[in-house]
């Protein structure tokens, strides 16, 4: 009796301890902190550096930049400048916004706007991701609040890159503290301020009440922000499950229709920029390969059931994609050829090509869940065509893939979350080392999409280029990602298409 | 005994020499590190450039030895990723796992010392089977499985316990028991058999049929000798802890050494690896050294 006593304390006390020092951690509303949890570990908060997505979108909360493009309208709206106009096809020129504090408590000028950009721009700063800052040729300074950028020449994206992927640093503090220092106590210009990291694992933000009233970011409404690495799902869904966190994303189709059943929660699908596709190298094998034969690639294009794959395995708001790009991004042709599914035409196109049998293949793949690589090996068994996967890490992947040591490749890609087309099919079409097919037509096409400014002229090389690499059948578009995300029903947040979960948006309903 | 010491000090640091150079050679094996910081999407410019810039393109053997020569000057290299010093990052890991290794071997030990001593003073009883139960359960029960158990029954069932993180005693108390009872079968065997063949042992007799109470030579004089093997398998079962928590540190999100291990490895961040096989390899020769040593302690027969 007295031992049966002595453990219901016991018991009790447990709770209650659980209960009192725990409390802080699982309210997301009532103390007005954001609890978020990504798989992706951050290694650094220099958005110059930083590769995952993941830290990209922290660095959002942090860094402001020239300009802000407006999700809803597809508009440039003035961040930290005030105004902008085009002088000439190189040219742009700046009118900064006045009185705008960094972090540390001091204000951005000219210099710090030309510092950041000339810097990044520099070869021995090795920005991570060039794409953003090789188009740069210089930056200058005209007075105080007014600069000028000149490009290496005429780039149709440079209003993309200004709007999120050039973020302004503080000239002093950025001397002072460098690459090093900025990866661990960033300062910007941004809505939050990291007041808190744990290399790789922990990020606390702080809303910052020295933020410029008119912002196009708004005005935060969450207070806090804590942003924690989580690499497994399960612990994730667990978390979430029981008020620990209030967002998470990237949930798999099962886990969407487990956690959907929460009466605390909200499973939301959006569809993303992101595709999957398979490419083909049709020289490997010095040129012998069957899927040099045109007829070959088209059959394997009408042996994929993509519908049916989407519906049982890749779910959410994704849908079956015809063409190499995505149909959100500008001068993304879709009147192109597409092949429905028809095993029977795969066989007999096979046939006519000379493979009545069918042949074997190796399939590289990286970075795409087994069921759906195996129930695509499956539709292709059925064709004849014998698929033996090789499935390995992204660099290992991409590096046999470069150097052409497979005929087929399954991977997706996310154009660095740009709604345009040539960050989707020019980085795989116009000649580059990524480029296996080098189809002289098609390089030129692209390339002068690539650096017209003439959206007609833009919108017209696209859409040939398009049509051929469909009619070619270069490729076997997939499908479109969608990303689910499960969230407190107590919050107001939603995803827009290019990946980057814009908290400082969130509200508390 | 001075002339030993230092032949195994010698063979030791060879050792670890050799596993360092091995995983040097892996992580290329596993994928070009240049394609890796190019990150996904890189394109193969960007992987040219990484390459240059961070002297991908020497040969191997050329980076190796310029690693080798840098960490005999105690500087272990930048972090090609956090690009922070590598030792300033290992030591926080390190730090966490070291506190994961030492509650869980801890409580393995407090486990399967009486389980095992009990299962060998009532051999064949109920206590036996249930502890060989227990043994067999702890072998064969994958830890993700445990892990996930728990965090259901213990933090969305009866949220009592935090899921993630590392922030106090109550984050270690799920991966503690599911580090521990993965160790715990092997220690339990150990100590049952070993204790049962000390029973069995002439002096024992001798000492029972002297009239010494059970409880002491149980304790004094059979313990004593049954543990010695247990202490060298706890020391190996700890290194094993350090060095394969990452199971367990990826459920409970536990930004350890072994988390730290495994992402490097998909980032190809080679400072970060070396330096890490560098430390498990010099663990696991001191934690060898140690358990000869109490060893050493518990059986005078040894000293020589």
């Amino acid at each position: 009796m007295a031992q049966g006593l002595k453990f219901r304390a016991a018991v009790v006390a447990a709770i209650l301890m659980g209960g009192l020092t725990a409390a802080p951690a699982w309210a997301g509303k009532g103390d007005d902190t954001l609890n978020v949890a990504f798989s992706q570990e951050v290694t650094s908060m220099d958005n110059y550096q930083e590769p995952s997505r993941e830290g990209l979108i922290m660095m959002r909360l942090i860094y402001d930049c020239l300009l802000e493009k407006d999700m809803k309208t597809g508009e440039f709206k003035p961040e930290l400048a005030k105004s902008y106009r085009f002088v000439d096809d190189k040219t742009l020129e700046f009118e900064l916004r006045q009185g705008v504090k960094f972090h540390d408590g001091s204000t951005m000028t000219a210099d710090d706007v030309v510092y950041t950009l000339n810097l990044v721009s520099s070869k021995d700063y090795n920005a991570r991701y060039q794409i953003a800052v090789n188009w740069i040729d210089r930056a200058e300074k005209i007075d105080d609040y007014k600069v000028r950028l000149i490009m290496k020449k005429p780039y149709p994206l440079a209003l993309e890159m200004l709007a999120g992927n050039l973020p302004i640093y503080p000239k002093a503090y950025y001397e002072k503290a460098g690459k090093s220092g900025m990866a661990v106590k960033p300062v910007g210009s941004g809505p939050y301020k990291l007041v808190e990291l744990t290399p790789g694992s922990r990020f606390v933000f702080e809303r910052f009440d020295g933020y410029y009233a008119d912002s196009p970011k708004g005005h935060a409404a969450i207070k806090r922000i804590v942003a924690r690495t989580i690499p497994e799902a399960n612990t994730q869904y667990a978390e979430v499950s029981n008020g620990q966190l209030d967002w998470i994303w990237r949930l798999s189709p099962d886990a969407a229709r487990n956690l959907s059943r929460r009466p605390n929660l909200e499973v939301k699908s959006a569809e993303i920029l992101r595709f999957a596709y398979i490419s083909f190298y049709p020289g490997f094998g010095d040129g012998k390969s069957p899927l040099a034969d045109v007829r070959v690639r088209r059959a394997l294009n009408y042996a994929i059931n993509r519908p049916a794959i989407i519906k049982a395995f890749v779910g959410g708001a994704s849908q079956v994609l015809n063409t190499a790009c995505h149909p959100l991004q500008f001068g993304c042709a879709t009147d192109v050829a597409s092949y429905s599914y028809d095993p029977a035409k795969a066989k007999q196109l096979l046939a006519e090509a000379g493979y009545p049998q069918g042949f074997s293949v190796d399939l590289l793949s990286a970075g795409n869940p087994s069921a759906q690589v195996e129930v695509i090996m499956a539709d292709l068994a059925k064709v004849g065509v014998k698929a033996k996967l090789t499935d390995q890490q992204y660099a290992a992947a991409l590096t046999n893939w470069r150097d052409g040591k497979f005929p087929m490749f399954m991977i997706n890609w996310g154009s660095y979350g740009i709604a345009d087309s040539s960050l989707a099919v020019s980085p795989f079409f116009s000649g580059t080392s990524d480029d296996p097919i080098k189809d002289p037509e098609l390089v030129k096409l692209l390339k002068e999409a690539d650096t017209s400014i003439d959206a007609n002229q833009r919108k017209a090389d696209f859409s040939q280029a398009l049509k051929k690499i469909a009619d070619q059948a270069y490729w076997v578009p997939l499908w479109t990602f969608s990303i689910t995300t499960a969230q407190t029903k107590d919050l107001d947040f939603s995803l827009s298409p290019d990946e980057f979960a814009r908290f400082y948006e969130a509200k508390w309903k | 005994m001075g002339r030993y010491a230092l032949k195994r000090v010698v063979s030791a640091l060879l050792l670890a020499l050799f596993v360092s150079f091995l995983s040097y050679v892996l992580v290329y094996a596993a994928g070009d590190p240049a394609v890796a910081m190019a990150g996904e999407s890189g394109t193969a410019a960007d992987a040219e450039r990484m390459r240059a810039a961070y002297g991908f393109d020497q040969p191997i053997y050329a980076q190796y030895l310029h690693w080798v020569w840098s960490a005999l000057h105690g500087n272990l290299g930048h972090s090609l990723y956090f690009d922070q010093p590598v030792s300033s990052i290992l030591l926080g890991r390190l730090g966490i796992t070291m506190t994961l290794g030492l509650s869980a071997i801890v409580f393995a030990l407090v486990l399967s010392l009486p389980l095992g001593i009990a299962a060998a003073r009532w051999q064949a009883s109920a206590i036996d089977q249930l502890v060989r139960a227990v043994a067999v359960g702890g072998q064969a029960m994958p830890s993700f499985w445990l892990a996930l158990l728990l965090v259901i029954w213990l933090s969305v069932t009866y949220p009592i316990l935090p899921t993630s993180g590392s922030e106090s005693w109550r984050h270690f108390v799920m991966p503690t028991i599911t580090l521990g009872f993965f160790a715990a079968p092997a220690l339990i065997r150990l100590t049952r058999s070993g204790m049962i063949q000390v029973l069995d042992a002439d002096y024992i007799r001798t000492a029972r049929a002297m009239g010494i109470p059970g409880r002491r030579v149980l304790f004094r004089y059979a313990l004593r000798n049954a543990v010695i093997p247990v202490v060298s398998l706890s020391a190996s079962q700890f290194g094993y802890m350090l060095a394969g928590s990452v199971v367990v540190e990826t459920v409970f999100a536990i930004h350890g050494a072994g988390l730290l291990a495994s992402e490097s490895i998909k980032r190809a961040d080679l400072p970060t690896i070396q330096a890490l096989v560098l430390c498990f390899s010099l663990i696991y020769v001191v934690l060898t050294a140690a358990a000869d040593l109490v060893n050493a302690w518990l059986d005078p027969r040894m000293r020589g």
